[in-house]
């Protein structure tokens, strides 16, 4: 029995063997392909031309985006992960092109964004030897991957590459970068069709659950009066959208999101009570500590969102779901840790949980809505005089998307009053670099949003700043016709940094003032209509222009130079020292 | 509970897959936190292929639970354990070059090497090297001796240490090489030590 098995088995392999002797490039451009890779975001050089040459007769099959600088490429390729779900993919040479990734994989690590990233590198043999444009880009990178894996010879390219896909896309998704050598490259090496990674030995990408620690987490559910649950990415990266409505509505807390689980569930969903952390909402920072047991889900309890955290929600029994055992208990102590993929965890928890309503304690949650509305709010997105506000013009937006478009922001006081106000209907709809904050991510990161949503309005919102760090992508929306609409909205100032130095430098404004070029004009350069604006009365019909024009727009809008926003946990405070004004 | 604020050293293992680029992968956890590391080994482990690290650091048990978890959560790391000095049998090996001619002359250098455990690796013309391998203190007492006969040269190794609960890594690893997670999984000590925590 067994000898034949063997020999049935050696027959099989000799059948598959060698489907074809093929570069080490195109067993790259294949393997992407059977990955289900439709987009490339990315920028040819010296160490990566084998790729590009082979690239060429995959015209057909892998769309290649020209960005401007690699920088872009990477925050293109997060844009479209994130929208679509799947792993954003990036090209980049060898030295300057691949440092100039850092950023990216930095904010795609900090943000558990799913990205591979494929760098050339120089020969083999000239490893080391300070070659031209040698970078030892493994070293470099490290701290700011999830995997990284250096390629010399082509026989390993099609095992890493299915490696590379497999570890960026499950668990905590992360980026990966993959160096391949210029000779691995060119190397002719026979190919046995692809291979897709389901295991890797030392990798387990969710860790097992554990049934006693759910039903503990259900109990405490069960028991609590003043229940509250905080949400983050972990949601729609799991994929678990319906099983945490689910969740929300059979055991009726009241929950409120981080920054980048924004959209897991509708912003007008009744247990919607808003955003965390230090702009966001009033309600929800007040009341984390005045509740009695506190459930995060997929959020990580970041210093933007806890505040002090010595007089972080002392009060309550804690329960977390993640599915990075490393972020239990890093910085909050849990009470019940439920490890695990949401996705699996969260209908465990809801069938334990009881049907419940806790009307008193969701009214709070109103009543605070309703002091920060009058006291802060209104003021913002209804100004009746003065200059413009940025409140008003995402309130304006709102009307007119009705919260169906996906809304790219770069980062600064913009960003907070556009997750703040603007309207999600939908997941994965929010686009913002969340963890770094990386100024000039939302212009690329917009390009790479409507190529993985092309049915969707994508909407970048952007300050007058971070527009200037990578406004070279309008180079690339140029030439690849992407129908992005762009928002500037210009106070003159780096305005975060503004207003933190009125409130805590004594209005010592050291350098930010900022001047722009005219950006309309700068546009019209680059054959992209738009139109600068800041009348009150202008707004609506503007918008509506640019939503309503065929092809890419940029609309600059002037709003109030020293606009702060509010509500602001000062730096140093706890959550419950929210300020309103 | 007092272990938890208190610094102290902890030994920590870490089985690994033997991967260019993980000694860096490994250190800058380390270095990130600005934590100094005391003593690093790297050698094989009972299983062919699986490389075993041991640290030692000086911490609280909180910050080496977290530094654990991080280093757990790397690709090609399979499994990291972190023990007292109590939960481990440790070894540090030492290396001392001292002149043959003060040895030879001064009987009472033999007596004070052999109460020190040491012997003799090479005997020239010029030096003697010793060896002798034990604690820290112990090793460190040698080279208080030994400089009053003009020790010439000193070297210790990174400490080496057998965790004294551990039944080895051959089981564990059939564990992940398992490619379904079993019914009844246990198998992560935090989860296990979670009881501790768990005050309701
Ligand atoms: C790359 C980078 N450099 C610097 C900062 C620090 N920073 C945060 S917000 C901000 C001001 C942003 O100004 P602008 O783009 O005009 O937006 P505004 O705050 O005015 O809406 C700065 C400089 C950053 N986040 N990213």
């Amino acid at each position: 029995m067994d000898t034949l098995e063997i020999q049935k088995d050696k027959t099989d392999a000799q059948q598959a063997k060698a489907v074809a002797t093929l570069t080490g490039s195109q067993i790259l451009l294949n393997g992407l392909i059977a990955e289900g890779v439709d987009t490339i975001f990315g920028y040819p050089g010296g160490a990566i031309m084998p790729i590009y040459d082979a690239l060429y007769d995959y015209n057909d099959r892998l769309k290649h985006i020209l960005v401007r600088h690699e920088q872009g490429a990477t925050h293109a390729a997060q844009g479209y992960a994130r929208t679509s779900g799947k792993v954003g993919v990036v090209f980049a040479t060898s030295g300057p092109g691949a440092t100039n990734l850092i950023t990216g994989l930095a904010d795609a690590q900090i943000d558990s964004t799913p990205m591979v990233c494929i760098t050339g590198q120089v020969f083999a043999h000239l490893l080391g030897t300070d070659a031209f444009q040698e970078t030892d880009v493994i070293n470099i990178t490290t701290p700011v991957t999830k995997w990284n894996y250096q390629v010399t010879d082509a026989s390993e390219i099609e095992e890493v590459l299915a490696k590379a896909f497999y570890i960026a896309s499950t668990g905590r998704p992360g980026p990966v970068l993959v160096d391949i050598t210029k000779n691995a490259q060119i190397q002719m090496a026979e190919y046995f069709g692809y291979q897709k990674c389901d295991h890797v030995r030392s990798y387990k990408p969710k860790p097992e659950i554990r049934k006693s620690y759910i039903e503990q987490a259900a109990e405490l559910i069960n028991k609590a009066e003043k229940p509250f649950v905080l949400f983050g990415q972990g949601i729609l990266l799991g994929n678990a959208e319906q099983e945490f409505k689910a969740f929300v509505e059979k055991s009726g807390i009241p929950s409120a999101w981080t920054i980048l689980g924004a959209g897991a569930i509708p912003t007008d969903h009744p247990l919607n009570v808003g955003m965390l952390g230090m702009h966001g909402n009033y309600g929800p920072n007040v009341l984390t500590n005045e509740c009695d047991v506190l459930i995060a889900i997929g959020m990580r309890f970041d210093d933007r969102v806890t505040g002090r955290l010595d007089k972080y929600a002392k009060q309550a029994k804690v329960i977390h779901l993640d599915i990075d055992p490393a972020e239990i208990d890093k910085n909050v102590k849990t009470t019940v840790p439920v490890w695990g993929d949401c996705k699996e965890t969260l209908p465990m928890l809801t069938e334990l949980v009881q049907q419940k309503t806790h009307d008193a304690w969701l009214q709070k949650f109103r009543d605070f809505a309703q002091q920060e509305m009058d006291q802060c709010i209104d003021a913002e997105i209804n100004p009746k005089e003065g200059e413009l506000s940025m409140g008003e013009v995402i309130n304006q937006l709102n009307q007119l998307t009705n919260g169906d478009a996906v809304i790219v922001t770069d980062v600064g006081q913009h960003q907070m009053v556009a997750c703040r106000y603007a309207k999600f209907n939908n997941t994965r709809s929010n686009i913002t670099s969340g963890g770094l904050g990386t100024m000039g991510f939302a212009l690329p990161a917009a390009i790479g949003a409507k190529f993985g949503a092309p049915d969707k309005d994508v909407v970048a919102v952007i300050g007058d700043g971070g527009f200037q760090m990578t406004l070279q992508e309008l180079g690339t929306i140029m030439q690849s016709k992407v129908d992005v609409k762009i928002i500037i909205l210009n106070n003159q100032f780096l305005g975060m940094v503004r207003q933190w130095q009125e409130l805590f430098n004594d209005k010592r404004y050291s350098f930010v003032d900022i001047t722009s070029p005219d950006f309309v004009a700068l546009a019209k350069s680059y054959y992209i209509d738009g139109q600068r604006i800041s009348e009150r009365n202008q707004v609506k019909d503007a918008l509506a222009t640019m939503l309503e024009h065929k092809g890419p727009y940029l609309l600059e809008i002037m709003v109030k130079k020293e606009n702060n926003v509010f509500p602001m946990v000062p730096q140093g405070c706890s959550v419950s020292e929210i300020r309103l004004k | 509970m007092e272990s938890q604020i208190e610094k102290q050293e902890y030994n920590i293992t870490v089985y690994t897959e033997n991967q260019i680029g993980l000694l860096n992968r490994i250190a800058i956890i380390f270095s990130r936190r600005k934590l100094n590391i005391e003593s690093l080994n790297t050698s094989p482990s009972e299983v062919n292929g699986i490389h075993r690290f041991n640290i030692v650091i000086t911490e609280t048990e909180e910050v080496v639970r977290k530094v654990a978890r991080q280093l757990e959560k790397q690709i090609e790391v399979l499994k990291v354990y972190y023990n007292t000095n109590a939960d481990v049998i440790w070894q540090e090996m030492a290396l001392y070059k001292v002149p043959t001619d003060v040895i030879a002359e001064q009987v009472s250098v033999e007596r004070l090497l052999r109460e020190h455990g040491a012997r003799a690796v090479v005997i020239r013309n010029d030096y003697t090297v010793f060896e002798a391998t034990g604690h820290r203190e112990e090793t460190d007492k040698l080279v208080e001796v030994l400089q009053q006969y003009g020790l010439i040269e000193f070297v210790r190794s990174a400490r080496v240490a057998i965790i004294k609960a551990s039944d080895g890594f051959h089981s564990k690893l059939k564990e992940f090489e398992q490619r379904e997670p079993g019914d009844e999984v246990v198998e992560n000590q935090y989860l296990n030590n979670r009881d501790k925590v768990f005050t309701m």
